[in-house]
């Protein structure tokens, strides 16, 4: 059996990203696209790429990821050979140690990394929603014979969403001359995809001369300071790439989803994208619906007007309610009369009756989870 | 093995051979229903919500689809270490062996494997129905009566009473008789086909049966009225709520429209008595601007652009703009093209209706129509009118690529 490339999906993230989204859940947790959490699309793409050894370096506030993932059944990745393994921050082992960086992590789970059968480690983080098959970066990995290979793609960012977002210099055979900070700009630029393929002997061998020098961050301090010691090509991924690095670029690419083209590339391209089954109902619409335009996911019961909008399972739109622009996640009930637009409520928010919000297109308003309004 | 205190048998055998070409692959309990189940999840999700967690499904007709959806029960929570779900379909023995003949021999060829778990009760169940029931209330008054065997009953129109198997009762709930499809029915209590029993008082009954040439092994039929003629002590459990039959194509596309219903009696929203079901890993479905969607349910990853009136739409369903389906059930995997008129039909899965045709019977005397059933991978051609049901036997040249409907 070919089993040459295990995962390591990398949950550390350096800033409260989604505001009120990621307040109280790791970004790998935040619902995504009517019945999903951004977790799950990077973990597909490994279970779809034939990945059956994944280990997820969780960070901090991963209640709500534990309770999604549990045994990992739901990706086919609760095995006796292999499977889904959460892998604890390095601060569990040693309390008094300040978190300084991802890397700290890796060191204290290489016994799982070095104990793994396979030859090759791709690690991700899940701030990329995208429908690939790690197996064709591997395949051009070993072709160009590199140490390292970065993934990236062709990508606008602007004022909201380039922070944080790095852009690839490249020879003319795709060796990675630099990488640099993007700046705002109309133009296409070739931005990192933050995920990297290579030899697992590498990886350990990365991990421990970082922590040998008192380094502690993966990407700058391991592949950054390391290119022109190690060959580190970079393979372009010429899919859909949603870059979740704020609420207003989360909020743009949710709405891209009503594109049935990328709703189609998404969800179907080189596999499906699983997630935690909840056996709701299908939707149910009554006679007084009005859906134009919605993407609607399972026990949702719509008795409104929906438009340009995303429902998670479960949501219920009583009659005379209107929804416009906006992300309801899930087991929201939106009561009658009431009228929304760009506005996304986290899960289990209640809209009393004729109550009116309104944000604005660029700033959608965020009800937190629970409230009551 | 552990002692369980009530094993359920379902039988599962059926051929449905009423529901025509929606089972010429599938046995009756495998149909889809409701937009994302199979009329077996029904009994099974019963069965787990009830805390029964050792189930024997008997099947015989067809069984390949259902094993394979049932697998080790993953998806309704009977993968259990002690129990779950077996599935047990007949078996050579090593002086041969037969099909079960019958309903009662089905569940005597297996009496070796529910002694296996000791039960002091077995609960029989089928797969033909669409209901939802707490069985561990029918054997809490099983127990409560200190009955040999409680039948569930439900009570249904008079005028429809022979159509059933009636109970007459005392003001105790005993019952006093019992008539197969009565042309006079003397009460409107109809069997539900549930039935509890002490397995000791069964196990011996059925070892009778067995021997008996002139019996057909039915629990109907010769069980339950040989335990009346022995004044055993039987008792009708009355069941309030939603149930039907789905055993005919016209039942099944009813029980599909009740689900519409604003105040339907089956709520498959109740968090507290799920349905449970194998689930697809498809997104949310798409209603597009150009959509009307009125009074219908609709599944994952559905494209909808046309029109969608009174309606159950499985998974995975194309809906072209300006198509009109109305008062329909489309299976997993149809693909409705351009202006597309479709009315009171059921479409099997994977149907391919091409641009501009018409799938709809001619309107007869009193506003009723027939229904229209496209059987499974049928192809529809451009512009075409279909007015009564199509299959691979029925029309060759529409047949698609046969697949499997597992």
């Amino acid at each position: 059996m070919k089993d040459e490339l295990m995962g390591l999906i990398n949950l550390d993230e350096q800033t409260e990203t989604l505001g009120d989204l990621s307040r109280l859940r790791p970004l790998a947790a935040v619902p995504f696209a009517g019945r999903y959490r951004l977790i799950d699309f990077v973990l597909s793409n490994m279970v779809n790429s034939k990945i059956t050894n994944v280990g997820i370096c969780i960070q901090n506030k991963y209640r709500s990821l534990m309770d999604h993932l549990r045994s990992g059944k739901d990706w086919d990745l609760a095995r006796k050979r292999d499977g889904l393994f959460i892998l604890p921050p390095a601060y569990t082992n040693n309390p008094m140690q300040i978190q300084r960086g991802d890397v700290e992590n890796f060191y204290s789970n290489l016994d799982f990394i070095s104990k793994s059968r396979q030859k090759y480690v791709v690690i991700a983080g899940p701030e990329m929603v995208t429908n690939l098959d790690y197996r064709e970066a591997l395949a051009f990995h070993k072709h160009t014979g590199a140490d390292i290979t970065m993934l990236y793609t062709k990508g606008k960012c602007n004022t909201h969403d380039c922070l944080g977002t790095n852009v690839v210099e490249m020879a003319a055979n795709q060796q990675v001359i630099s990488r640099h900070d993007s700046k705002p700009s109309s133009d296409y630029q070739d931005i990192s995809m933050k995920t990297y393929i290579m030899e697992k002997e590498l990886l350990i061998q990365l991990v421990k001369d970082c922590i040998a020098r008192g380094d502690y961050d993966f990407i700058k301090h391991c592949i950054v300071k390391n290119i022109n010691k190690y060959k580190i090509y970079a393979y372009h991924h010429q899919g859909y790439v949603a870059r979740i690095s704020s609420l207003q670029n989360y909020y743009k690419y949710s709405m891209d989803l009503l594109n049935p083209q990328i709703w189609k590339e998404l969800f179907f391209k080189s596999g499906l994208i699983y997630t935690k089954v909840k056996d709701e109902p299908p939707a149910k619409y009554m006679i007084e619906a009005d859906v134009s335009n919605a993407l609607v996911a399972t026990g949702c019961y719509i008795e409104g007007r929906v438009e340009n909008s995303i429902l998670f399972r479960g949501v219920k739109v009583h009659k005379g309610a209107y929804i416009n622009n906006s992300i309801i996640m899930q087991k929201c009930e939106i009561g009658p009369g009431v009228i929304l637009n760009n506005v996304i409520c986290d899960k289990d928010v209640v809209i009393t009756a004729n109550k009116q919000l309104k944000g604005e297109c660029n700033y959608p308003l965020v009800i937190k989870k629970g409230q009551v309004i | 093995m552990h002692k369980q205190k009530c094993v359920a048998m379902l039988l599962a055998g059926g051929q449905g051979s009423r529901l025509g070409v929606l089972t010429q692959q599938i046995a009756k309990p495998a149909v889809p229903f409701g937009g994302k189940y199979r009329i077996i999840d029904f009994p099974l999700s019963n069965c787990y919500n009830s805390g029964i967690e050792t189930v024997g499904v008997l099947t015989q007709y067809k069984h390949f689809a259902l094993h394979n959806y049932i697998g080790i029960g993953s998806a309704w929570d009977l993968d259990r270490i002690h129990g779950g779900v077996y599935m047990l379909p007949p078996f050579v023995k090593e002086e041969g062996g037969e099909w079960y003949q019958g309903t009662a021999d089905a569940i005597c060829q297996n009496s070796n494997f529910i002694d296996r778990f000791n039960p002091e009760y077995v609960i029989i169940l089928s797969g033909d129905h669409i209901y939802k029931m707490d069985y561990s209330l029918m054997l809490e008054f099983h127990q409560e009566k200190q009955a040999d065997a409680t039948i569930g009953v439900i009570e249904v129109p008079w005028d429809e009473a022979s159509r059933f198997g009636i109970m007459s009762t005392d003001e105790n709930d005993h019952v006093t008789q019992f008539d197969e499809k009565p042309i006079k029915p003397r009460s409107n209590k109809a069997s539900m086909g549930i039935y509890i029993f002490n397995w000791p008082v069964l196990k011996k009954y059925l070892l009778e049966d067995e021997q008996d040439e002139s019996s057909t092994h039915d629990f109907g039929h010769d069980i339950i009225p040989k335990m009346l003629s022995h004044k055993r002590n039987l008792v009708a459990y009355p069941f309030k709520g939603y149930w039907k039959d789905v055993g005919t194509v016209e039942s099944l596309w009813q029980a599909n429209m009740d689900l519409l219903d604003e105040e339907s009696e089956l709520d498959m929203y109740d968090a507290n008595w799920r349905i449970y079901s194998s689930n697809p890993p498809r997104p949310p479905h798409y209603t597009a601007a150009t959509a009307k969607v009125k009074s219908s349910i609709i599944s994952e990853g559905c494209l909808v652009y046309g029109e969608v009136n009174n309606s159950v739409i499985f998974p995975d369903v194309y809906i072209g703009a300006g198509a009109v389906v109305k008062n329909s059930v489309i299976m997993a995997g149809v693909v409705i093209e351009d202006n597309v008129v479709i009315n009171k039909a059921i479409v099997g899965r994977k149907a391919v209706v091409k641009r501009g045709a018409t799938v709809s019977a001619p309107p007869q005397q009193h506003n009723k129509q027939a229904i229209v059933v496209v059987a499974a991978n049928m192809i529809i051609p451009l512009d075409s009118t279909i007015g009564m049901s199509v299959s691979c036997r029925t029309n060759e040249e529409l047949c698609g690529k046969e697949e499997d409907e597992s």
